[in-house]
């Protein structure tokens, strides 16, 4: 019964990765393929530590670092995304090409060395 | 007290870390962890000048419930764009998301929020702290997006952060 759990977590996790790889060729745009890899350090990779998980369990050693990888994960992988969306919008966008906030400007456009 | 445990909530939280990472109850290990957790605060304490105000931390847990089933529902949505809409259609576009959190820890944990529920990236904050840039992988309906970003997430966190 566990088997056929674990089995479906891997097979879910591993269709998700290759769904987000998948995306990697398919998306023209540099910013659109941004998303795509968010999907396979999600549901991806948490579909696969959830079957170690339960994997684990059904083997007397319950096991937390499964959780701790997929709380890494989520504080880092957003850090990362955001630096790739930065280094895009210097090198395909300009500043008129964007919707403004108002009343201010998009701070990676912004001079750091200039006065507020 | 405070000279001793300034961050309090910090220090539980490495404590409960190291002993997820040993994977292992034992006395030694629970002496190490509250080693680490009393000594890591006090080391990096100028990095952190001001507590996290967190006024209500016990709706984090319905919080990330919520962005947890947010995140399986939209990797389904995605993943039905990158199938099966052709490249040409998809309507990609970058969205203002103006701000009504003040602290940098708030939009900080809702601009990770929005990056990890797929189909929507941050890529900037105004220079006033007061408006996100995010891009999103198929919008034909930005405003819509930009209102389910204020209603679902940050209502929730500023009743969180008070």
């Amino acid at each position: 019964m566990t088997d056929i759990l674990i089995t479906l977590l891997l097979i879910i996790g591993a269709v998700f990765g290759l769904i987000g790889s998948f995306g990697l060729w398919k998306l023209r745009q540099p910013m659109q393929r941004l998303h795509a890899p968010t999907k396979a350090s999600t549901v991806g990779v948490g579909a696969v530590l959830l079957a170690s998980a339960v994997h684990k369990g059904t083997q007397g050693q319950p096991s937390w670092e499964e959780l701790l990888v997929l709380i890494f994960l989520f504080i880092t992988a957003p850090v990362s995304a955001l630096f790739l969306a930065k280094v895009h919008l210097h090198k395909d966008h300009a500043p008129q090409d964007l919707p403004q906030p108002e009343g201010s400007e998009w701070a990676t456009y912004k001079n750091p060395d200039e006065p507020r | 007290m405070k000279r001793i445990l300034p961050h309090p909530v910090l220090s539980a939280t490495l404590l409960i870390v190291w002993l997820l990472l040993v994977n292992d109850l034992g006395l030694g290990n629970i002496l190490l962890g509250l080693i680490l957790a009393l000594t890591i605060p006090l080391l990096t304490r100028p990095y952190w000048p001001d507590s996290p105000p967190i006024a209500r931390p016990f709706l984090l847990i319905p919080y990330i419930l919520l962005v947890t089933w947010d995140i399986i529902l939209a990797n389904i949505a995605v993943a039905k764009i990158i199938l099966f809409m052709a490249p040409d259609r998809i309507q990609s576009r970058f969205i203002t998301v103006p701000l009504d959190l003040k602290t940098p820890e708030a939009i900080a944990l809702l601009s990770a929020t929005i990056t990890l529920t797929p189909g929507t990236v941050t890529a900037d904050i105004s220079t006033d702290g007061r408006a996100l840039l995010i891009h999103s992988l198929h919008a034909p309906d930005p405003d819509a997006i930009r209102d389910d970003i204020k209603n679902r997430y940050e209502s929730r966190l500023i009743r969180i952060f008070g």
